[in-house]
């Protein structure tokens, strides 16, 4: 622990810290011997292709150990404890939402015996060598950090008891750390924790066998989901600072025209007009930089001005003509149709069991289906936003970032600084989704600080830019054929999914999907049948493919559990009943088994499949939901279940269609198995959200392109549900872990990717009227 | 010149007179609670009261507000309507990046000042101009409703 001799909201007792690193080596677990092709998707920056990655590597490592600089649980690092008896606990993923500033922290506090009421938190710069790894995203901040943070807790309240122990020269066996202090209890003497902590810090840190981690039944906040958001009085009150909002004296303001083409560039341009107006200061020219894009500034005229609405006028009066290249003729009607091309043509065989066009030939019935999603935009409602400045080589920003560690590498390439001169404050982040675990912003704002000599220059993308220039969720065909045999039992399932990748962003030409992205529901069907084929066609990519929360299982659910329900209808059986029995008995699954050698980065052998688990949220939002109920003329229920992140969901969504069309939802049920439940408060949050985010992205959400460029330019034309078209009642029904030390599963994405095709399902439940298309939009309406 | 009258305090300004009251706010006198979203009034972000109708500051000319009463997030605490607003907030667990949230309780406020019991329509009709991309909208309802004092009512 290091001390600080008051407590003060201004200082960071850790910014000074000399503290001791430990040796994050040693203490690696769980190596097996699987295939590494995981973390592709968790780093955000995708080194390998797809057919680099099958190669077994000897022991690979898995979780958070894989991820790049793992994780840290020196309590001298995360724990600081004033002489007051304040006690500070970093907090080194960024807050988007998902309330891990109060979940993680409350880890720390709960094994280290901490009062809440006395606990302040404070963000953690982007410093992986320090902090272990920092990319919040992959639903693993709770999943890869809770054992570490329990061990952070724990250190630091038996250095506490070793300290108090040695003040009163008692055996630390007499003294024992409760609420903020700590107990002799043969004496009933009681010492506070601010008067141990300066000589608590000088002793050694327990480790390995020597540390004792608190029992589940003695937990205080872990499992309890008392405790409100930390930054809840902030947030209602208008004081929590976002990266939008960072203040410094001398700010200067800045937007960016950015070429409307992925790979274009400024042709010529004219800034007399945008110079003349009140409050501009400057314009200066970003060099655009060659394709891949990476996380590369996309180019283009920066205005900076005295405040953001000049900023904005001036370039709303800049004239720029652009050099469209390579992609200015990406139009999303010629695409779909280019995709359906693909998709009804053999593709890259990804998994294959059984002899698949036998059992089509000689199946009693067949069927198939195509299933189109566009692309779609994150739209965080705070958009990417940063501000840098330079003073004597060494760079400051704050950023609304997901990603701290590789805006610092990044920012450190561009400024041609070395990285110990970058420092990356975290803000509060008005959402992330994806979007923000790509800082091409962050590097922007700080080239834009460079042209202005080093002043604190704050870059603000407005909504247009957020829409025009995301890093986007890829847009999809899924196209189905499956057989049936007389008695209506499946035989042979042919999925091809075509889908520019993620890879493509990153490399050049990448046309096929990363098992990363198979590995989101296309290849991994736990499903019994004898015969089953994926295959992967060809797509090209023509803007930036990017992260958006659940990534992949967004269209691959949709198609998957739309397709079952179309199935069973076909069988003229009950969808819940024909999706048990596809799903099979109670099992666990190899992944590797599946044709999935990511697995989410998790090791196979603590993560299977595990076919009961699903089959168990299955049955109890059914349940729950009432499922079989009568309903009234145009309601109908419609079943989907969902396994990514490790995690298992199933949803029932209702719906009501009014003789015009006119969708609502009065009321959706969800069931989750993410194994031990951390915060279940939070978590009950994160799924409703994740409920009305996958209702948005059914019913509205939509970026085409048109000439290469985005048609959508603002909240208008790129909706997202309001209040009175979001379900009017979600019922959350979490299940119980088996046991509390059985693995963790992710909880900010699996929820959102089985809410589309429960909805759609339901809507053939009321309606008689198969959705194939998202967004659903009008398709309902009646003449 | 234009001179505010902000939050009760008499504040100058010195820009020209089509800026909007957001970045007067946000930028020249560091309030920096009521947020950016859209700007153009369809996200809800930046509401505000204006002679105690919510209104959207981003659209908001500082030349149309120089005899106005302009009260903004940051003195909902000093509010008896607002105060139980943030407070019904906390209760409920309603934020979660809480970005939009600034907007929401200026928009839930200043339904409960024109109807202290208002029914599931009325909430509808006065939240459905302020957008969540997280999704609290059934906790934004439990919390209005609890601030109004009334249970579970249906439409």
């Amino acid at each position: 622990m290091k001390i600080a001799d008051k407590t003060s909201d201004a200082s960071n007792p850790f910014q000074s810290a000399d503290a001791v690193q430990i040796d994050n080596i040693s203490r690696r677990t769980f190596i097996k011997q699987f295939a590494l092709s995981g973390f592709v998707l968790a780093v955000g920056m995708p080194l390998l292709r797809a057919d680099e990655t099958a190669a077994p590597k000897a022991n690979p490592k898995f979780g958070a150990d894989a991820m790049p600089h793992g994780w840290v649980d020196n309590p001298l690092v995360f724990v600081a404890i004033a002489a007051d008896g304040t006690v500070t606990i970093v907090c080194h993923r960024s807050e988007m939402g998902q309330g891990i500033r109060t979940s993680l922290p409350m880890v720390v506090a709960d094994e280290l015996e901490a009062d809440w009421a006395r606990v302040r938190i404070v963000q953690a710069p982007g410093d992986e060598a320090r902090y272990g790894n920092q990319d919040t995203d992959g639903s693993r901040s709770t999943r890869h950090f809770f054992m570490p943070m329990r061990r952070v807790g724990a250190a630091a309240k038996q250095m506490l008891e070793a300290a108090a122990a040695a003040h009163w020269r008692v055996p630390v066996s007499e003294v024992k750390a409760v609420q903020h202090q700590v107990l002799h209890t043969p004496s009933g003497k009681a010492i506070g924790y601010g008067e141990l902590a300066k000589a608590a810090a000088k002793l050694p840190v327990p480790t390995g066998d020597a540390l004792r981690l608190k029992k589940p039944e003695e937990f205080r906040y872990i499992g309890k989901g008392k405790q409100g958001l930390y930054d809840g009085r902030d947030i209602v009150s208008g004081h929590a600072m976002y990266g939008i909002d960072t203040q410094i004296k001398g700010l200067l303001y800045a937007v960016v025209a950015r070429p409307p083409v992925l790979g274009g560039k400024v042709a010529s341009y004219d800034a007399s007009a945008a110079l003349k107006l009140p409050g501009v200061i400057k314009v200066v020219e970003l060099p655009s930089t060659p394709l891949p894009a990476a996380f590369n500034p996309l180019g283009g005229i920066a205005v900076i001005a005295k405040n953001t609405w000049a900023a904005i006028q001036g370039r709303n009066a800049l004239k720029i003509e652009w050099d469209h290249g390579q992609h200015a003729s990406y139009d999303s009607v010629v695409y779909k149709a280019e995709m359906e091309t693909a998709a009804r043509q053999p593709g890259k065989v990804v998994r294959q069991q059984g002899d698949v066009d036998a059992a089509l030939q000689g199946a009693a019935k067949r069927l198939e289906a195509e299933y189109y999603l566009p692309h779609l935009a994150q739209a965080p409602m705070e958009p990417p936003a940063s501000t840098a400045r330079i003073v004597k080589g060494q760079c400051e920003v704050w950023a609304c970032t997901q990603a701290p560690q590789l805006a610092r590498e990044l920012v450190a390439k561009w400024l041609k600084l070395p990285e110990d001169k970058i420092t990356i404050h975290v803000t509060l982040l008005g959402g992330g989704f994806g979007r923000k675990s790509m800082p091409d912003y962050v590097v922007e704002s700080a080239l834009l600080s460079q042209a202005m000599q080093g002043k604190p220059v704050k870059l603000t993308w407005t909504r247009e830019d957020d829409l025009h220039h995301s890093y986007f969720h890829t847009v999809s065909l899924e196209r189905l054929e499956a057989g049936l045999d007389a008695q209506g039992k499946p035989i042979a399932w042919l999925h091809r999914t075509v889908a520019p990748s993620i890879s493509a962003t990153f490399g050049p030409d990448s046309k096929q999907q990363m098992p990363v992205e198979l590995g989101m529901g296309v290849i991994n069907v736990p499903f019994v049948i004898d015969n089953l084929r994926i295959e992967n066609p060809q797509a090209a990519a023509h803007t930036r493919i990017g992260w958006f929360r659940s990534v992949s299982n967004i269209p691959h659910a949709f198609a998957v559990q739309c397709f079952v329900a179309e199935m069973a209808a076909a069988a003229g059986r009950d969808h819940r009943d024909f999706l048990l029995d596809l799903i099979g008995p109670a099992r666990s699954i190899d992944p590797n088994n599946l044709g999935d050698t990511w697995n989410h980065g998790e090791s196979p052998a603590i993560y299977p499949v595990d076919t009961g688990r699903l089959r168990r949220v299955i049955e109890t939002v059914t349940r729950e939901a009432g499922w079989g109920r009568s309903l009234a003329k145009g309601r109908g229920l419609g079943l989907a279940a969902h396994y990514s992140f490790l995690t298992y969901v199933a949803v029932v969504v209702e719906v009501a269609v009014d003789e015009t069309g006119k969708l609502s939802i009065p009321r959706v049920d969800i069931a989750v198995d993410c194994g031990p439940q951390v915060n279940p408060e939070r978590i009950r949050s994160q799924l409703e959200g994740a409920c009305i985010m996958g209702v948005s992205l059914a019913t509205q959400g939509e970026i085409s392109f048109k000439n290469g460029a985005v048609q959508q330019d603002n909240f208008h034309a790129y909706q997202i549900t309001r209040i009175d078209d979001a379900p009017r009642e979600i019922k959350v029904h979490l299940l119980p872990a088996a046991q509390f030390d059985s693995p963790l599963g992710g909880v900010g994405e699996p929820a959102v990717p089985p809410i589309a095709p429960a909805l759609c399902n339901a809507i053939f439940a009321a309606t008689g009227q198969r959705i194939r298309q998202l967004p659903i939009k009008e398709q309902l309406l009646k003449d | 010149m234009i001179t505010l009258n902000i939050n009760g305090k008499r504040r100058k300004v010195d820009l020209p007179s089509d800026t909007p009251l957001l970045w007067v706010l946000r930028d020249q006198l560091g309030m920096t609670g009521t947020k950016f979203g859209c700007g153009m009034a369809v996200c809800g972000a930046c509401m505000v009261h204006i002679d105690g109708e919510p209104t959207r500051a981003c659209v908001t000319p500082i030349s149309t507000l120089a005899t106005k009463k302009i009260v903004t997030i940051e003195a909902m605490a000093q509010d008896e309507t607002g105060k139980k607003v943030q407070e019904s907030w906390l209760a409920q667990g309603v934020p979660q990046c809480g970005y939009c949230q600034s907007g929401q309780v200026m928009s839930a406020t200043a339904l409960l000042k024109n109807q202290p019991k208002p029914s599931d329509a009325d909430i509808d009709k006065a939240m459905s101009g302020n957008l969540c991309r997280c999704g609290t909208y059934p906790r934004i309802r439990a919390a209005i409703k609890q601030a109004a004092g009334i249970g579970e009512v249906q439409a």
